[in-house]
């Protein structure tokens, strides 16, 4: 019974074979799970950034701000549109609520994306990749990025961030 | 102690200390309150989500999900594990309970911290969910609240160390712990481990929020709070698991298979829970991969280990009892001869079933370092923890009741064709909203979002109908669960007030 003290020599019980068998499956699958992640970042074409600086919010703003006036191409719905070339230091900044700027970027070139809050907590959602990455302010999350199909592709911050939290949006294109 | 402070349960020979059966009742009473008020609240919840019917507006929405969390995962949860550790230990060890005076300290911090916490809420003081991350601020008697109900909970953890020590010394029991005694320990020192995780962020915010000392890290922050927030899912596990194996005594005279197995694992619950909590923090900056991955993998699937073998060692004593009533032809005549008209047992399967296979599966893939950036505070994140924390360890607790009200209330369970239902009616539909918010998120649908389509923002967002559909079935399955778990909150009721008193 669960409610009553166990037999003396309770510790000394052997264990049925079926229980073995069965921790034995259980404890090699959890292994193999975790060896699972280091080996997708040895062969594995999409992992978390493990690159990051702090920053204080002011110098990510004023860095974002030089980045948006170097690049400015136009503006989509009061958002300014940057086409930075291939290869470049390129700059997001989530904000109650919004990300900025709209990023035109070229099929098949790599970016270094610094991703990053100048107010309180938000995340980065890409559709329809659903794919998630942290914006936390003082920090700067570094993704190295290649983008692999064309089009336009919608962001969305997916951590509450203040009751304008689902108004908060913005746009990556593609151009191929 | 004077022999007047006990009496003899009749069904199970438990002695058992009336100040101690007080706080069980008032503890549990006030726990179903917190689920009547929290299920309310989640039936704002669904009927928003399903976009076709956006019943709340933005604001009223973000502010009642806040509170949802906290009556929810906080009080409900936290109060019934209250009156779970002192009957895990004055009733099954048959002894006195340590100081009931602490306890009374307990139920008052607790009780105080959650009002406390749920006004501030409620005044639109603290729109800031359960998670709170700093810089969003709330009133400083927000944080005040929670750093109250936590004190109570520790102070509830020490009477049941205290009891422990009171039973050994005076031996009403022989031997090593009963195991569900053993389980429920299990849960009080991860409760210590986790509110103390709790005290250490909560103590400061709440001081940076009285604009005394200044704002710790947003990072910091967030590493420190998944100490609290995450591990005290683990408390939820233990005080679930034993419940699981205190029903499988109390519905088909379950005894544990192997006793040095059942408590390793507990042990293992302990040892390797609290470094996995960082897995919600696997896409933030700040942390190196090598750190994501082995904080995430190898210490986190110990852990994982240890629920693998209740998931064996649960259905396999309950399968040993009912052989040994005879039920032995083929291999799964046991089965189908369980009762399955109690609610006690149906609940217990039901609970296994969900939070092992929809909670705890879709856990471990979730908490998977790269599978991670595509669930990311999508709708996969809850419908993950509506699995596991509410048709397991909720459904758990609610199977546990329809035993508590006869043994510790004393009375007849009242309406029991609709208990027969009840847990089937809730732990289904609970199972439909978690795979349906399970699906949305897939699609990239963020959680704790008023809206989905991008309105008042910039840009148009567009998820489908398939999306919409999915978001229906979560909102009509989440309707049909809050009406299982309004019966339940009416049959415990109609318990109290006219159930047929059952003489000691």
């Amino acid at each position: 019974m669960s409610v009553t003290s166990p037999q003396p020599g309770w510790w000394n019980t052997p264990l049925h074979k079926e229980e073995k068998i069965w921790i034995t499956i259980a404890f090699v699958w959890c292994i193999l799970i975790t060896l699972a992640m280091p080996a997708w970042h040895l062969f594995g074409t999409q992992n978390a950034a493990s690159e990051y600086y702090k920053i204080s919010t002011e110098d990510f703003g004023f860095l974002t701000d030089a980045f948006i006036e170097k690049y400015t191409v136009g503006e989509d719905s009061g958002v300014p549109v940057v086409a930075p070339p291939a290869g470049a230091d390129i700059f997001l900044r989530g904000q109650q609520w919004g990300w900025d700027p709209v990023l035109k970027l070229k099929q098949g070139s790599t970016y270094r994306l610094h991703l990053s809050s100048v107010d309180v907590n938000h995340s980065m959602s890409l559709l329809p990749m659903n794919m998630n990455f942290k914006a936390v302010p003082g920090w700067d999350n570094v993704l190295t990025i290649t983008p692999t199909s064309s089009g336009s592709f919608n962001l969305i911050c997916n951590e509450f961030c203040g009751i304008g939290h689902h108004s908060m949006n913005g746009k990556i294109i593609v151009d191929s | 102690m004077a022999s007047g402070n006990f009496r003899t349960c009749p069904t199970t020979g438990f002695k058992i200390h009336i100040p101690a059966q007080t706080l069980i009742q008032t503890n549990a009473v006030t726990a179903i309150v917190f689920l009547l008020v929290g299920g309310i609240l989640g039936l704002g919840m669904v009927l928003t989500r399903w976009q076709a019917v956006h019943l709340l507006n933005d604001e009223w929405f973000y502010r009642l999900l806040t509170l949802h969390g906290i009556a929810m995962l906080v009080a409900w949860i936290i109060f019934f594990e209250m009156a779970v550790l002192y009957f895990a230990s004055a009733i099954v060890l048959s002894s006195r309970l340590a100081a009931p005076w602490a306890g009374w300290l307990q139920y008052v911090l607790m009780l105080g911290g959650a009002a406390l916490t749920a006004v501030q809420i409620l005044l639109g003081n603290a729109d800031v969910m359960f998670t709170s991350y700093v810089p969003l601020q709330a009133n400083h008697l927000y944080y005040l609240g929670i750093i109250l109900f936590a004190v109570g909970a520790i102070v509830g953890c020490i009477v049941f160390f205290a009891t422990l020590v009171v039973a050994k010394t005076e031996g009403t029991y022989k031997g090593s712990l009963p195991l569900v005694t053993f389980g429920a320990a299990a849960a009080a020192i991860i409760a210590i481990a986790t509110l103390s995780h709790g005290a250490i962020v909560f103590i400061p915010t709440w001081l940076w929020a009285a604009g005394i000392i200044p704002m710790m890290d947003a990072e910091v922050y967030r590493l420190l709070f998944w100490g609290f927030g995450h591990s005290s899912q683990q408390i939820n596990v233990c005080a679930m698991v034993s419940v699981w194996y205190l029903l499988g005594t109390l519905t088909v005279g379950a005894k544990p298979m192997n006793e040095k197995v059942c408590r390793t694992a507990f042990v293992f619950y302990i040892l390797f829970i609290n470094i996995a909590s960082e897995h919600h923090l696997l896409t933030d900056p700040g942390l190196s991969a090598a750190h994501k991955t082995w904080n995430t993998g190898y210490f986190m699937h110990l852990a994982v280990l240890a629920s693998m073998i209740h998931a064996f060692s649960i259905p396999g004593c309950i399968e040993v009892a009912l052989r040994k009533k005879g039920y032995t032809r083929g291999a799964f005549e046991w089965l189908k001869k369980a009762p399955w008209g109690n609610p006690g047992f149906s609940a217990l399967a039901l609970s296994l079933f969900g939070f092992g296979f929809l909670g705890g599966i879709t856990g471990v893939v979730y908490g998977t370092e790269q599978v991670n950036i595509i669930a990311h505070n999508n709708l996969r994140i809850p419908g993950h923890f509506h699995a596991t924390v509410v048709a397991g360890t909720t459904l758990a607790f609610m199977g546990i009741t329809y035993y508590v009200l006869p043994l510790i209330f004393r009375r007849e369970v009242a309406f029991p064709g609709l208990a027969k239902l009840q847990p089937y009616i809730f732990g289904i539909a609970m199972y439909v909203v978690s795979v349906s918010m399970m699906f949305a998120g897939g699609f990239g649908v963020s959680r704790r979002s008023w809206d989905m389509n991008g309105v008042d923002g910039p840009f148009q967002v567009n998820f489908g109908p398939i999306v919409d559909m999915a978001l229906a079935i979560m909102g009509i399955a989440g309707v049909v669960a809050c009406i299982g778990g309004a019966m339940y909150c009416i049959i415990a009721v109609a318990t109290l007030l006219i159930g047929k008193k059952i003489e000691a």
